[in-house]
């Protein structure tokens, strides 16, 4: 099984979700499994999450992997104000520094 | 849940800890912020991890102290002595509740009820706060309340699709979900995206987002409705009060754009209706519609497909992931420190023990053999196990300034009950010792120290009239000494009086009243059972009551007590204790064939025994006269004294001495195996070990032999017609 791990530090925001989404769904077709460093993410706001449930949708349509491996304080914090940890179903635990 | 039990045990018990003290400091400083936050996150704790194990009577308790204390840290109530001593009172409640969980509890169910009772009668006082509630007030991590699905019936159900173009007007749906939590709370969000087109359609910018809330509010429907006035007109909303009827919740689903199966087990998990009121509503509506096929999709299906998909209960993830959000701030904290049972390491320190001897036999085998090789590679292994003793000896070291912090409650509440002023001071808290000594000097220690305040510091006002501050001073200090641990415990109060002492003693018959006694061996009589527990010596300046068992548990851990006092100026006790109960530094000497281990940290050094004083009981040392014990004497052993003898020099508390032997045998590790009780009143042996060779040698009690070689001496000066005579 393919496996491609990107990071991103932008922010997933509105301003930026235009650039984001064909970046995203490039990166589907690039390997069966697909995993997101987002500790990066500085900001993330709705438009962002948003995108993010899109691209998690297509992967899963595409019987594809999808996983969130890093979430940054930002992107957890809206993840589970949303409730939407079980659905994204990524480990939230920040590892111990 | 034992086990979590046990941590919750350890835990409150630190927690509390940490509660007394900085309550003690809080006394001290009563505006200091840090302690207040401090104080109120140590009750915190443990009302939290009373929660988690279910340890209701803790939590409850805790929980009206918690609710004080949180008026206290928002400057409500002032600190005052009175609101102390009732803290330190509920501090030692808690303990009491703690200990009656885990079933060692020293009083009655119903003696600790009426504590509790009277405890919150006087916690009352202190404001409203001091109600046992239902449910605690506010709604934290460590003891956050799943709600079962019938609490979604009390809540206003809010069902919001947001218009495409707010993300572009500046709009986030996030604003307004998180300007909602400030009208109620907010049990449980749906988030939808079933809008959301095909990827080629989907436009980023806009917003296709839909919630599903249920929300726990007094507010009114206006005020609810209020919070989207912004986006009102561009989104479809729908309020649904607490307790609505079934129907209106399928009203509700149906004029939703999303798919009703979707959207029914979204209300169910939501828990604004239970699985079998949604399929009934969907069913009799089907009917009322004449839609049979869609009934029969609709009869039974939905507690099924939950189970069929695995749908896991959204509030078991909610708080599993709350858990492991609090995990990993702990996990941070706690990650430099690991617990260890401490069977464990005993059993590591045995099994050093084992090794250490195996080691010095393979030594022994490669010095005999004399092959180089084998010795320089045995020598390297010697050192290695050397390393590995010490650093495994460490593990088991603990700071005693934990030990010494305890007293400053013991002190307070003494003062208060005597009606003195003692400051306690303290130093040397970061000198480490092993921790089964630490943990049985506890007592003896606390003695000491309640017999300073209780005799040896007088009173304020007789203080006063002998010229001294009204405040007393209690000190405690250690320090490290040559292999052992120094503890003083020292005040400035009235000192011994050395004249009743002794009146008391010969009164008691322990000395014969025509003996000549030096201050030290007056000072000593403290100690003698006879003289401590006979009379109230109160005034006699006291200091007699279990002295003498303090002294047999310092002799217990192979430690010894000394006393020093001047009239008027305070009085000094002075206790040394070995460092590990288990292996030391040994130097091998042999009397007589025998092998014998002196502590290498009593070895000052070596010279040979001039011939000239071979019958001597004492030596010349470069012009200084030390007072000198012969083995061969000492233990009456057989054979010729060989031609050449060595003396060893040794120093404890500042006494030297010289030990005779017949040769000197070099460094090694002794691994201690204490003598059988049988030996208990053997003198001058400290305990045995045994050596690589297989034999066994006896480690020598070097405080024993100094003291049997000094007694001579100090008799001598005691009773100076003797000398001329």
């Amino acid at each position: 099984m393919s496996v491609i791990r990107r990071a991103f530090a932008e922010d997933f925001t509105i301003y930026r979700v235009a650039e984001l989404k064909p970046a995203l769904i490039e990166l589907l077709g690039e390997a069966e499994r697909i995993e997101l460093d987002l500790s990066g993410v500085e900001r993330m706001d709705s438009a962002g999450c948003q995108l993010l449930m899109l691209v998690k949708r297509e992967a899963s349509a595409a019987c594809k992997t999808l996983a969130i491996v890093a979430h940054s304080p930002a992107v957890q914090s809206l993840i589970e104000f949303y409730n939407l940890a079980a659905w994204f179903g990524d480990p939230l635990v920040v590892p111990a520094e | 849940m034992d086990e979590l039990k046990q941590v919750f045990l350890q835990e409150s018990g630190e927690q509390l800890d940490a509660l007394e003290s900085l309550l003690l400091e809080l006394e001290a400083h009563p505006d200091d912020e840090t302690t207040l936050n401090g104080i109120f996150r140590a009750a915190h704790t443990i009302k939290g991890a009373a929660g988690m194990v279910e340890a209701v009577a803790v939590e409850s308790f805790a929980h009206v102290v918690e609710n004080v204390l949180d008026r206290l840290r928002n400057h409500e109530i002032a600190v005052t002595t009175e609101l102390a001593a009732l803290m330190l009172a509920c501090t030692d409640h808690l303990r009491v509740l703690v200990a009656s969980e885990a079933g060692t509890a020293q009083m009655g169910a119903a003696e600790i009820d009426a504590q509790t009772a009277s405890l919150l009668a006087r916690l009352r006082a202190f404001g409203p706060g001091g109600q046992v509630p239902q449910a605690p007030k506010t709604e934290e991590p460590g003891v956050q309340r799943i709600p079962s699905l019938q609490t979604g019936h009390n809540c206003w159900h809010i069902s919001v699709r947001f218009g495409p173009e707010v993300l572009r007007q500046g709009m986030d749906p996030e604003n307004f979900l998180r300007f909602l939590e400030t009208v109620g709370n907010i049990r449980h969000v749906e988030t939808l995206a079933d809008r959301m087109p095909a990827v080629a359609e989907m436009d980023p910018e806009l917003c296709y987002l839909g919630f599903e809330i249920a929300l726990e509010s007094a507010a009114d429907k206006q005020t609810i409705e209020d919070v989207f006035a912004f986006v009102r007109d561009e989104c479809q909303l729908s309020i649904l009060p607490p307790n609505s009827k079934v129907n209106d919740y399928v009203e509700l689903i149906e004029s939703l754009p999303e798919d009703t199966l979707r959207l029914g087990e979204i209300l169910v998990r939501i828990g604004a209706l239970t699985a079998d009121e949604l399929s009934e509503g969907l069913r009799t509506q089907a009917m009322d519609d004449g839609e049979a096929p869609a009934a029969e999709r609709h009869d039974k299906p939905i507690g099924e497909i939950l189970v069929a998909q695995q749908v896991v209960q959204p509030e078991v993830v909610a708080a599993a992931v709350a858990k492991q959000t609090q995990v990993s701030e702990k996990k941070a904290q706690d990650a430099k420190l690991i617990r260890v049972p401490a069977d464990k390491l005993d059993h590591l320190i045995n099994l050093v023990g084992e090794l250490v001897i195996a080691g010095a036999a393979t030594s022994l085998l490669a010095h005999k053999r004399s092959d180089g090789e084998l010795i320089e590679s045995s020598s390297l292994l010697t050192r290695l196990v050397e390393e590995i003793r010490d650093a495994s000896l460490q593990l088991r070291t603990v700071q005693i300034g934990e030990t010494f912090n305890r007293f400053h409650r013991l002190v307070r509440d003494a003062c208060k009950d005597l009606g003195k002023d003692v400051e306690l001071v303290i130093s040397g808290g970061e000198t480490e010792l092993d921790k089964s000594i630490v943990e049985k000097i506890g007592d003896p220690l606390m003695h000491l120290v309640r017999n300073s305040l209780d005799h040896g510091i007088e009173a304020p006002a007789v203080r006063e009239a002998a010229g001294k501050n009204q405040r007393g001073t209690l000190l405690l200090n250690a320090y490290h000494d040559a292999g052992n641990i120094v503890i003083e415990v020292a005040d400035d109060g009235a000192g011994l009086n050395r004249d009743k002492i002794l009146a008391k003693a010969i009164e008691r018959g322990l000395v014969d009243p025509d003996t000549h006694l030096s201050d030290r061996e007056i000072y000593d009589l403290i100690f003698a059972p006879g003289l401590s527990t006979a009379d109230q010596v109160t005034n006699l300046s006291g200091r007699g009551v279990g002295m003498d068992v303090v002294r047999r548990n310092l002799q217990a851990l192979r430690g010894t007590i000394n006393v020093s006092s001047q009239a008027g100026q305070g009085t000094r006790l002075t206790l040394r204790l070995p460092l590990t109960l288990a292996i030391i530094d040994g130097f091998l000497v042999v009397s007589a064939n025998r092998s014998y281990v002196i502590p290498l940290d009593a070895v000052v050094e070596c010279v040979e025994r001039p011939e000239a004083e071979h019958e001597r009981n004492y030596f010349n040392l470069r012009g200084q006269v030390l007072p000198s014990v012969c083995l061969r004497e000492s233990f009456s052993l057989a054979g010729k004294r060989p031609a050449r003898e060595s003396v060893v020099v040794v120093q404890y508390a500042g006494q030297r001495a010289g030990i005779v032997v017949d040769r000197l045998a070099g460094e090694l590790q002794a691994v201690i195996k204490p003598l059988g009780a049988i030996f208990r009143h053997l003198q001058g042996i400290g305990g045995s070990t045994i050596l690589g060779s297989g034999e066994v040698a006896l480690i020598l009690d070097i405080p024993a032999l100094i003291k049997i070689s000094g007694q001579a001496e100090q008799r001598l000066l005691a009773r100076p017609e003797q000398r001329s005579a």
